[in-house]
C-alpha cells in the first residue's frame, strides 16, 4: 500500500517560495488502478516524481508496504518495487533496446523472446527493434513505447506512468490500453497513471484530481469521472457561445 | 610467457591461449612464437623491425593475429608491419599491443601498419591498445595505420584504446580506389592526466567509394583528447563523419572534423558532438535500479560499445 502523507513540495521562485505540492495525502491500496488527471502545471508530473525519489519532498512522509521511504534514494525506491516511465525518456548512444529491456528486467541474460513480447505488448513490432540502438534513429514515439516495456520488464509492485499516452499513434496506444488493461485484471501491480486520455481514465479504479499543487476532488472512476466530461462540457460550451457571441 | 603475458594477450587479443591458424607473437621487441597457415605467410623483414604479412588471393574465413606485448620498463619498440591481402580475400585481422610497465623509465611500442588489399577483398581488421603496471615510467603507444583499398575492397578498422596508456598519437590513413567501402571505428577511453590524438585521412580516390568514420571517445579527470578526421572525396562518393564525445571531470576534448570534395559528386558530411553525461539519462537508470555510479559506468559502456 501506498501512503502519502501532507506531501509538500517547494522550489525557490525569486526569491519566494513556490509551491509545487501543497499537504497532499492519499492512500492507494494494492492492485488498485489510479489515474491522476487535472489541468498541466497543477503538480501531477511533480506528484509521481516525488513518489519515485527524482524530487525531495520538502514537507510530509511517503510510506510504501508499511515503510516510510521519505528519504530513500531512487534506487533505493526502484529496488523496493517502485518503477516510474519519463514523461519524456532519455536516448543512449550505445546502449540497444534489448540492453535496456536486460537492465530493467534485472536479469542480464533476458532471451530474444522475452524482449520481443515486451515490446509487442507496447505496440512494436519486435524484430524490427530489439536490436536498435537507443538513439536518434527512433522517433519520439518509439522511445517512449520502449520506455514503457522497459516497467513493464520489472514487474513492479507499483508502476508509475507519466502520460503514457503522449507521442504515441492510435493503433499503438489502443495495444498498449489493452496491456493495462491485462495487467490490472491479473492484479499484478499498483497501477497509477497520469493521464487526460479518456480511453486510460475509463480503465481506473479510482481518479485523483489534482490542481494548482492540491488534490481537488478523488474518488471511484464511476462517480468521478461523469463529474469531468460534465464540467469539460459545461466549460466547452461557455468557450462556444462566448466565440458565437 | 608467464601470468602477466596471458593477461596482456587476453586484453588485447581476447586470446587466453596460442590461437588458431596464422600468428606472429612479438615481446619486448623480439619474436615470441609465429605460426604460419597454408594461405597465410609471415615474414621477418630484414631492412627494418616487423614483418610481411602475405594473404594468398581467395583466402576465406581464416585469420591472423599479430600482438604486441612490452613487460620490459625503458623499452623503445619501433615496427613496421606491412600486410598484402589478395584478391577476393574474407579474413580477420587481429592486432594490438599491451603494455606491462613496473618499472620508472618509459615503455613505449610504435606499430606502422601498411594494408594493401586487393581487389573485392574483404577485411576486418582489430586494433585494441592497453596499458597497465605500477611503475611510474609513462606506457606509451603511437599507432600508424595506413589502408590501400583497390577497387571493390572492403575493410572494417576498429581501433580501441581503453584505459592505461599515457600517451598516443594515433595516425589513420585509408585511400579507396572505385567501389571501395571503409569503415572506421575508433573507441578511446582516457582518464588521468593521458593525451590522446587522433589524425584520419580518408581518401575516397575511386567513383562509388564509400567510407563511414566513428569516433567515439569518453575523456576522465584531467585527460586530454584531440580529434582530427578528414574525410576528402575525388570522385562521385560517399562520406560520413561522426564524433561523439563524453566530457567528465577537468577533462579537455577538442574535435574537429574536416569534409573535403574535389569533385561535384562527392556527398560528404559531419557531425561531432562533445558532452557530458546528461543527467536523466543516469536517473533512468537508477529508477531501474542501478546506483548512480552503476548508471554512469553503465552508460560508458554503452557508449563505447
Amino acid at each position: 500500500m501506498l501512503e502519502l502523507k501532507h506531501l509538500a513540495y517547494s522550489v525557490d521562485g525569486e526569491g519566494a517560495n513556490l509551491d509545487i505540492l501543497k499537504d497532499v495525502s492519499l492512500t492507494v491500496k494494492d492492485g488498485t488502478f489510479l489515474v491522476i488527471t487535472g489541468p498541466n502545471g497543477g503538480g501531477k508530473t511533480t506528484l509521481a516524481k516525488t513518489i519515485m525519489g527524482l524530487n525531495q519532498p520538502t514537507g510530509g512522509e511517503i510510506w510504501w508496504n508499511g515503510e516510510d521511504i521519505t528519504h530513500l534514494s531512487i534506487t533505493e525506491r526502484a529496488r523496493r518495487g517502485i518503477s516510474y516511465g519519463f514523461q519524456q525518456p532519455p536516448r543512449f548512444k550505445g546502449l540497444r533496446v534489448r540492453d535496456l529491456l536486460a537492465l530493467a528486467s534485472g536479469n542480464p541474460a533476458l532471451s530474444h523472446a522475452e524482449g520481443c513480447q515486451l515490446l509487442t505488448q507496447v505496440g512494436l513490432c519486435a524484430a524490427d527493434y530489439i536490436d536498435r540502438e537507443m538513439d536518434t534513429s527512433l522517433s519520439g514515439g518509439e522511445v517512449k513505447r520502449i520506455e514503457i516495456a522497459t516497467i513493464l520488464a520489472r514487474k513492479s509492485p507499483l508502476m508509475i506512468f507519466d502520460e503514457p499516452e503522449a507521442g504515441i499513434d492510435l493503433w499503438s496506444f489502443a495495444r498498449l490500453t489493452e496491456t493495462f488493461r491485462y495487467i490490472h485484471d491479473k492484479r499484478e501491480a499498483t497501477i497509477i497513471i497520469i493521464s487526460h486520455q479518456e480511453r486510460i481514465i475509463n480503465l481506473a479504479d479510482e481518479i485523483v484530481m489534482v490542481a494548482d499543487g492540491v488534490i481537488t476532488d478523488q474518488g471511484p472512476k464511476d462517480e468521478l469521472f461523469p463529474k469531468i466530461l460534465a464540467n469539460t462540457q459545461s466549460q466547452c460550451e461557455f468557450v462556444r457561445k462566448g466565440e458565437l457571441a | 610467457m608467464n601470468t602477466i603475458d596471458t593477461h596482456l594477450l587476453k586484453e588485447i587479443a581476447d586470446l587466453e591461449r596460442v590461437p588458431q591458424g596464422a600468428y606472429n607473437i612479438r615481446k619486448n621487441g623480439k619474436l615470441e612464437g609465429r605460426n604460419n597457415s597454408a594461405n597465410i605467410v609471415i615474414e621477418s623483414k630484414t631492412d627494418k623491425p616487423g614483418i610481411d604479412i602475405h594473404i594468398a588471393p581467395n583466402t576465406r574465413n581464416e585469420s591472423v593475429h599479430i600482438p604486441v606485448i612490452v613487460t620490459e620498463t625503458g623499452i623503445k619498440d619501433l615496427v613496421y608491419n606491412d600486410f598484402f591481402i589478395g584478391e577476393n580475400c574474407d579474413v580477420d585481422i587481429v592486432a594490438g599491443c599491451g603494455i606491462h610497465n613496473s618499472g620508472c623509465e618509459t615503455a613505449e611500442h610504435d606499430g606502422i601498419h601498411t594494408f594493401y588489399v586487393g581487389k573485392n577483398a574483404k577485411v576486418r581488421y582489430v586494433e585494441k591498445h592497453y596499458g597497465e603496471g605500477e611503475g611510474t615510467g609513462q606506457r606509451i603507444l603511437n599507432p600508424h595505420t595506413i589502408v590501400y583499398l583497390d577497387e571493390g575492397a572492403n575493410i572494417q578498422l576498429e581501433t580501441v584504446q581503453i584505459r592505461g596508456v599515457d600517451s598516443t598519437k594515433r595516425y589513420t590513413k585509408v585511400e579507396l580506389a572505385a567501389g571501395a567501402e571503409a569503415v572506421v571505428t575508433e573507441r578511446l577511453l582516457t582518464h588521468g592526466k593521458q593525451f590522446a590524438e587522433s589524425k584520419m585521412d580518408v581518401v575516397m580516390k575511386g567513383e562509388g567509394a564509400k567510407t563511414q568514420v566513428i569516433s567515439r571517445s569518453v575523456a576522465q579527470d584531467e585527460s586530454v583528447q584531440v580529434f582530427y578526421p578528414q574525410v576528402e572525396g575525388d570522385a562521385p562518393c560517399f562520406g560520413h563523419v561522426q564524433c561523439d564525445s563524453i566530457i567528465m571531470g577537468n577533462a579537455k576534448i577538442s574535435s574537429i572534423p574536416a569534409i573535403v570534395a574535389n569533385h561535384m559528386d562527392a556527398q560528404l558530411i559531419h557531425e561531432a558532438a562533445i558532452g557530458k553525461i546528461a543527467g536523466d539519462q543516469i536517473l533512468k537508470l537508477m529508477t531501474l535500479g542501478l546506483t548512480e555510479e552503476e548508471a554512469e559506468q553503465k552508460i560508458l559502456d554503452g557508449f563505447l560499445q
